[in-house]
């Protein structure tokens, strides 16, 4: 297990971490590792969180890197990923997060899982953490907007949650209910969505290994701007569908009513896939800026269908994507 | 509260509002330069267009304003600061179709008439470019009577400028902005049809009555 020291607080991968050639070529090994540190590391998770709270610094949180979910592309700046974000309940600035979230409580913090499950539960955030090993992956994080990320997320696959609930057969999707707090969330106040911010997926999609239930990134506790202390990550759809600050996951026999859906449907679809060929109406999808890749005058990327994530095409397959955005 | 200005002083304001509204684009040319937006062309982007709205407001101003304290003298500002309308929002477009388009001009006109918001705020720049030409005094000159003809283009501007912004925030609910600056615009054009009414009834009832009335 690593503990990362880095003198400036941002975690560039140093040679020397990336993970040895024999844990990427052998699974044996990194299961073994995996299971040798599950133990140490939901302590470990246990003092990082609390001195965290405690003092309100940044704390680390070492996962063993999952070598199926890596990708060699430069990594975003911890910087800039946790300075430039979407999180209205903070503001509608992209550096509102950032200055305004310092007044959500993260501890203590319960998750209420319920509807469609035959073993509904109220997870503390403990619990949560060591319901399976912590694994760190390299996402790619492409936002609606027209921009990206590359980000170390810290988490593991949300389906080793559904699966302790266990979903009855009517469960046919899942939706995550972020916190809306006014005495915490300045942005609540406002009347650019409704509230609280509400999510969700298709239960094939949530069972996906890709999602991810996160906790953390670049090695640390995950910042209150980036959705602390616990939320989704789904790599292949637009980065407003995975909720963060989450407080309840409901198992329902109909599609939920969605945050930026149920506003404008015709700009959000439900399902919002990454995908070059569907325009917003009112962008091209097609392209995108790598956030802290050159400047100016850097040339676009070529957005990937899926995010480049094609293991998801099989969810899809007989649906019109132009349809089901 | 009657003020007018020596001509010292009157250069002084001048000048200091040049600087004034220079500040802007100093300040995210810097900022660009140095690397701080997380993402340089929306920061420019959002910069440019919110300042050209400023300046647009601002030059619509006077003349209500000029009305308001009788100081005459705002009315030889309005050129300076209309001239500053179109530098930003030239900075708008620039942006748009360099660091967005990379100069690509197909690419550019399949977006302006793709999106309606896109369309509404590329009118609004085309339609500032005779009105920055005709500025000149010789231009003044040329066009006699027609000048003041073509730059009530203005008020179409105007709205088509809201409209973009409008169009712009729609899509991610956030109309706070939209509506402060809508409302502006609209006060400030209907003070100018309060005052057109006004007036017309005023020379209705200075002339004398139609023959037909007065039989």
């Amino acid at each position: 297990m690593l503990i990362r020291k880095n003198p400036n607080g941002i975690d560039l991968p140093f040679p020397s971490e990336i993970t040895p050639r024999e844990v990427y070529e052998g699974r044996r090994a990194f299961l073994a590792k995996v299971a040798a540190t599950a133990v140490a590391g939901s302590s470990l998770w246990e003092m990082a969180t609390r001195e965290a709270f405690a003092q309100g610094t940044v704390q680390k949180l070492p996962a063993t890197r999952n070598p199926a979910f890596v990708t060699n592309e430069k990594q975003t700046p911890f910087e800039d990923a946790t300075h430039y974000n979407n999180f209205y309940e903070f503001g509608t600035d992209k550096s509102d997060p950032a200055a305004n979230a310092g007044t959500l409580r993260t501890r203590p913090w319960t998750v209420q899982v319920e509807g469609e499950v035959k073993k509904p539960m109220t997870l503390d955030l403990d619990r949560l953490v060591k319901l399976a090993p912590l694994e760190e992956r390299i996402y790619r994080l492409r936002c609606v907007e027209g921009w990206s990320m590359v980000i170390p997320w810290v988490g593991y696959s949300l389906s080793n949650l559904i699966k302790q609930v266990e979903p009855t057969g009517n469960a046919k999707f899942i939706e995550f209910t972020s916190l809306a707090d006014r005495s915490q969330m300045p942005g609540v106040k406002s009347r650019v969505l409704e509230w609280p911010y509400v999510e969700g997926l298709r239960m094939d999609e949530a069972m996906h290994p890709l999602a991810l239930l996160t906790v953390g990134m670049y090695g640390q506790v995950l910042p209150n701007q980036n959705g602390a202390p616990v939320r989704i990550i789904v790599p292949w759809k637009y980065g407003f569908k995975s909720a963060k600050s989450i407080v309840k996951i409901r198992f329902l026999r109909d599609q939920p009513r969605t945050a930026w859906n149920g506003i404008a449907p015709d700009e959000y679809g439900f399902y919002s896939n990454v995908n070059p060929n569907v325009d917003h109406p009112r962008w091209s999808q097609a392209t995108e800026r790598r956030i802290g890749e050159g400047g100016l005058f850097t040339p676009k990327r070529k957005t990937l269908m899926f995010n480049g994530y094609n293991e998801v095409a099989s969810l899809y397959t007989g649906m019109d994507l132009k349809k089901f955005y | 509260m009657a003020f007018n200005p020596t001509p010292k002083q009157f250069r002084a304001i001048k000048a200091g509002l040049f600087m004034l509204a220079l500040l802007p684009f100093l300040r995210m040319a810097c900022l660009t330069a140095a690397g701080v937006p997380v993402d340089p062309v929306a920061f420019l982007t959002h910069g440019s267009g919110d300042w050209a709205l400023y300046l647009l407001c601002a030059t619509l101003a006077i003349t209500p304003l000029r009305r308001l304290t009788g100081w005459n003298w705002l009315v030889r500002l309005r050129r300076m600061v209309g001239l500053y309308t179109f530098f930003y929002a030239f900075m708008h477009f620039t942006t748009f179709f360099w660091f967005d388009h990379f100069f690509d001009v197909a690419a550019m006109w399949k977006d302006v008439l793709k999106r309606p918001f896109i369309t509404v705020g590329f009118a609004a720049f085309v339609l500032l470019v005779p009105l920055a030409v005709t500025s000149t005094n010789a231009m003044i000159r040329r066009l006699g009577r027609n000048w003041a003809r073509l730059h009530k283009l203005i008020y179409a501007i105007a709205p088509l400028a809201i409209l973009h912004y409008w169009w712009m925030k729609a899509g991610k609910h956030d109309f706070e902005q939209p509506i402060l600056w809508g409302t502006v615009v609209g006060v400030l054009l209907l003070l100018r049809v309060w005052w057109s009414v006004a007036r017309t009834r005023a020379n209705i009832e200075k002339r004398p009555a139609p023959a037909s009335v007065r039989s």
